[in-house]
C-alpha cells in the first residue's frame, strides 16, 4: 500500500541524492520526494511517498534512519496527518472554454495565476487525490504543460 | 606534535589528527592533488607510510590490517583516477563491515565541477559503498570532519568512511582545533540491548530442545567470543558459524559445527534444517548461507542479534529481534539462564550422526597434490594458531572447510563482496598489524595476478608472509560451475596456456618461492616456508587441476538438500 513518511534530514549538500540513490539501489518504489528547508535552517524536512508491502516498508524506514544524515523518520500513514500538494497547469484557451474553466477552478478552490490570450495557467492545492481528480476534470480542455510539488505532509495537532 | 591553538596548514592539520585517532600507519600513494600532504609526510616520522604500487592495494592492506587488529585502516590517495581505483577495496570493506577511512586529495575547489585534470566526483561515486562521506569545503571543517569519520568508521556496525580533500583546503591555513566530542544528531547506534527482549531470549533457549548457534562476524567485532564460548559450553548448544564468524568459537571444539551454507558442512546444515531455536548472532542471513529463503530452518523459532537494525527481517522474518552490541547480547543471555549445564546429548548425538554420514575428507595420493591435504597440512602445522587471508574462489571455501581456526581475527577474507584480487594485498595489511603470529595468505591463481604488482611492497619491508597459491590453473570456481551447471562449456577459465611462471614472477620481484606438486615436497615446503622469517616467501602447489569444492548447496537451492559429490566422477582428474 502507500505509504507517506516524513524525515528530518541535516540540510547539507548531497543529502536528497543520498536518499535517492538509496532508494534505486535497494529497489524501492519512490513515487514522489519533496524537501525543504525547516525552522530550523540547519534542518530539512523530506516528505516521501512510497509503496510497498509491510515488510518493505519496514525496510526502508530502517534504511532511511540508517543515513548518517538523517535525523528522524516518521511514517505519517497511519498517524493523524495533513497531506498537500501544489498543481501548476498550464490550459488550452478559447472563448468557449474559458467561463466553464473559470468555474472549474472555482470547484476546486484554485486560482486563475497567469491569463493570455490562447492559454491560462491555474493552481489547485490540496491531497493527491484532488489533484488527481483535477488532472482528469481539466483534461478535455487541453492541457499544455503541468507541473505537481510532490506531496508535502505534517503532523495534525500536537505531536 | 603541534599544539591545538596553533595556526596550521591543512596538512599539517591533517597529521595532527591522525595522531590523535592514535593513527600509526597509513597505506597511500601520492599524486598531483596531495602533494601538500606529500610534502608534510617527508618530515612525519611517527606516523608510517606505506607505499603501494595501485590504490586498490592500499584500500585491501587497510583493511587487512584492521580485521587483524581491530583498528581501523588508513588510506591516503590522490584525486581522479586514485580515488577510483579505490572503489573495490572500499565496497569490499563496507560489504564486510570493516572499519576504514579513506581520504582523497580533490582537484581545487575553484575547479570542481569544470572536468578539470583528475578530477573525479568521488563523493558522488562512493555514496552507496560507504558508511558515510565527506567532501571538506573549508580548512576549518577538516579537523572536525576527521573526527567524524573515524567515530562513524568505528562505532555501531564498522565500515568504510571516505573524505575528499580539495587541493587548495591542504594549503590553506587556520588555527587547529581538535574536537573532543563528536555530536551527530542522525548517529546514534543502539549498544545495550532491551532487557525484555534478552529475557525473551533467555526463556526461549531455556525451552529449546535442539537449539543451534548461528555466528556471525559481527561476535568477533564486538569482542564477544569468550562470552559466546561460555554460552555455548554451559548450555550445551551447537554453534555453526559464517565465513566471516569462523574463529569466534574454536574449530576444534567438539561443539563447533564449521561453517554453514553454501559450502558449509553437511551436518551444520542439518542442523540448521532440524533445529528448534535458531540463534543467529551478529550474522546477516546472507543468500550464501540461507539458500533457498522458503526451506530454510523451517523448524525452528528464531532469534536474531545484529547491531545494525536493518539487518532484521531483512532476508529471514525472525520471531525475536533484539538489536544491539553482540558482545552485550551475549553476556546478558549468560546473566539471564540458570549456570547448570543442559543436557543437549541427544541432539548432540544427532548431529554427530550427521558428521558421520558425510564427513570432511579427501584421499591422498602419492603423486599428485590436492588443494584439501595443502590446506590440512597448513592447519596442523600452523596449529590453528596462523592468521589466514584468502583470495575469493575454491581455496577460499577449502580453506573454511579444512584449516580449523581457534581463535577470532585469524580469518581474513572478502566475503561479501568476493573480490578476487584482495589475498595478496590484504595479507601485507595484516602482516603490519600482526608480527606474533604467521600471517598466511592462501590464494589461487587467478586471484594473486589481479594485485600481483603489490609482492613489491611485502619484499621492499621484508614482511615475513606466507603465499600459499593454489595453482590449478583455472578459475577454479567458475570453472566448478561450468561443469556443473552450464553443459561443461569452459569458457574463458582455463589459464594454462596464459599463466607466467609463478616462481620466476616472484623471484623477479626479489621475494623467495618454490613449488610443490606432492604430498610429500608440499609438507616440505610448507615447514621450509614457516621456518623463513627475512621476507616473503611464494610456495607454487600445482595441484590437481579439476578438483571441486563438495560438498555444495546448488545456487537458490535449499540447504538441507546438498549436492554431496561430482555429479560425473570421469571429469575428475
Amino acid at each position: 500500500m502507500k505509504h507517506l513518511i516524513s524525515v528530518l534530514v541535516e540540510n547539507k549538500f548531497g543529502t536528497l541524492n543520498r536518499v535517492a540513490a538509496m532508494f534505486s539501489a535497494r529497489g524501492f518504489n519512490l513515487e514522489s520526494i519533496s524537501i525543504g528547508e525547516t525552522e530550523d535552517p540547519e534542518v530539512s524536512r523530506m516528505t516521501i511517498v512510497t509503496r510497498g508491502e509491510d515488510r518493505i516498508i519496514s525496510q526502508v524506514l530502517k534504511q532511511l534512519n540508517r543515513l548518517v544524515d538523517t535525523i528522524k523518520v516518521t511514517d505519517l500513514t497511519h498517524q493523524p496527518h495533513v497531506e498537500r500538494e501544489l498543481l501548476l497547469m498550464s490550459l488550452k484557451l478559447s472563448k468557449s472554454t474559458q467561463h466553464e474553466i473559470f468555474e472549474l477552478t472555482n470547484v476546486f478552490k484554485g486560482k486563475v495565476v497567469d491569463i493570455k490570450q490562447k492559454s491560462i495557467t491555474i493552481e489547485v492545492i490540496g491531497s493527491p487525490d484532488k489533484v488527481n481528480t483535477a488532472i482528469d476534470l481539466f483534461r478535455p480542455f487541453g492541457i499544455r504543460e503541468l507541473a505537481r510539488s510532490g506531496a508535502v505532509a505534517i503532523h495534525r495537532g500536537e505531536n | 606534535m603541534h599544539e591545538p591553538g596553533q595556526k596550521l596548514n591543512g596538512s599539517e592539520i591533517f597529521f595532527e589528527c591522525l595522531r590523535r585517532e592514535h593513527v600509526d600507519i597509513i597505506f597511500g600513494y601520492p599524486g598531483g592533488s596531495l602533494l601538500k600532504v606529500y610534502e608534510t609526510l617527508h618530515d612525519v616520522e611517527d606516523i608510517q607510510h606505506i607505499l603501494v604500487r595501485h590504490e586498490q592495494g592500499a584500500t585491501h592492506m587497510a583493511e587487512g590490517y584492521a580485521r587483524a587488529t581491530g583498528k581501523p585502516g588508513v588510506v591516503l590517495v590522490t584525486s581522479g583516477p586514485g580515488a577510483t581505483n579505490t572503489v573495490t577495496g572500499i565496497a569490499n570493506a563496507y560489504m564486510d563491515s570493516s572499519p576504514m577511512v579513506v581520504f582523497t586529495g580533490q582537484v581545487p575547489s575553484s575547479l570542481i565541477g569544470n572536468d578539470a585534470f583528475q578530477e573525479a566526483d568521488i563523493v558522488g561515486i562512493t555514496r552507496p559503498i560507504t558508511k558515510h562521506n565527506f567532501l571538506v569545503k573549508d580548512v576549518r571543517d577538516l579537523a572536525p570532519t576527521i573526527r567524524k569519520a573515524f567515530y562513524l568508521a568505528t562505532t555501531g556496525r564498522p565500515g568504510p568512511v571516505l573524505i575528499d580533500m580539495p587541493k587548495d583546503v591542504l594549503a590553506a591555513e587556520c588555527v587547529f582545533e581538535w574536537p573532543e566530542s563528536v555530536e551527530l544528531r542522525g548517529f546514534k547506534p543502539t549498544f545495550k540491548c532491551h532487557a525484555n527482549q534478552v529475557a525473551k531470549a533467555a526463556k526461549m533457549i531455556a525451552k529449546a530442545k535442539r537449539p543451534l548457534l548461528y555466528i556471525g562476524g559481527g561476535v568477533i567485532t564486538a569482542g564477544g567470543t569468550e562470552a559466546l564460548r561460555q554460552l555455548a559450553v554451559e548450555q550445551q548448544i551447537p554453534v555453526t558459524m559464517t565465513l566471516q564468524g569462523l574463529g569466534a568459537f574454536p574449530g576444534d571444539h567438539p561443539l563447533s559445527m564449521g561453517m554453514l551454507g553454501m559450502h558449509g558442512t553437511y551436518w551444520a546444515n542439518q542442523a540448521v534444517s532440524n533445529c528448534d531455536l535458531l540463534i543467529a548472532v551478529g550474522a546477516r542471513f546472507d543468500d550464501r548461507v540461507t539458500g533457498k529463503i522458503d526451506t530454510f530452518a523451517t523448524k525452528a523459532l528464531k532469534i536474531h542479534n545484529d547491531i545494525d537494525p536493518t539487518n532484521v527481517d531483512k532476508n529471514v522474518k525472525v520471531d525475536l529481534p533484539v538489536v544491539g552490541d553482540s558482545k552485550d547480547f551475549l553476556e546478558s543471555i549468560l546473566n539471564e539462564l540458570p549456570k547448570s549445564k543442559e543436557d543437549r546429548s541427544a541432539w548432540l548425538a544427532e548431529i554427530e550422526a550427521w558428521r558421520l554420514q558425510c564427513p570432511l575428507e579427501y584421499t591422498v595420493e602419492k603423486d599428485s597434490l590436492k588443494t584439501e591435504f595443502v590446506i590440512d597440512e597448513i592447519s596442523k602445522q600452523t596449529r590453528g594458531h596462523a592468521v589466514i587471508v584468502t583470495d575469493v574462489g575454491q581455496h577460499q571455501m577449502w580453506t573454511s572447510q579444512y584449516y580449523k581456526f581457534t581463535e577470532p581475527r585469524s580469518i581474513i577474507t572478502s566475503g561479501g563482496l568476493g573480490t578476487m584480487g584482495y589475498g595478496l594485498p590484504a595479507t601485507i595489511g595484516a602482516a603490519f598489524g600482526v608480527t606474533d603470529r604467521p600471517v598466511i595468505t592462501i590464494c589461487g591463481d587467478g586471484g594473486l595476478m589481479m594485485n600481483i604488482q603489490e609482492l613489491v611492497t611485502a619484499v621492499y619491508h621484508k614482511l615475513p608472509i606466507k603465499i600459499f597459491l593454489i595453482n590449478n590453473s583455472y578459475l577454479g570456481m567458475v570453472r566448478q560451475w561450468q561443469e556443473l551447471f552450464h553443459k561443461e562449456k569452459y569458457s574463458f577459465t582455463d589459464l594454462e596456456a596464459s599463466n607466467p611462471d609463478f616462481v620466476k614472477v616472484a623471484e623477479a620481484f626479489g621475494c623467495r618461492a618454490m613449488s610443490a606438486d606432492n604430498p610429500e615436497t608440499a609438507r616440505k615446503a610448507i615447514s621450509d616456508a614457516l621456518a623463513y622469517n627475512d621476507g616473503p616467501v611464494l610456495v607454487d602447489f600445482r595441484v590437481i587441476r579439476k578438483d571441486m569444492v563438495f560438498p555444495m548447496v546448488p545456487a537458490g537451492g535449499s540447504i538441507s538438500d546438498m549436492l554431496l559429490a561430482r555429479l560425473n566422477p570421469k571429469t575428475m582428474v
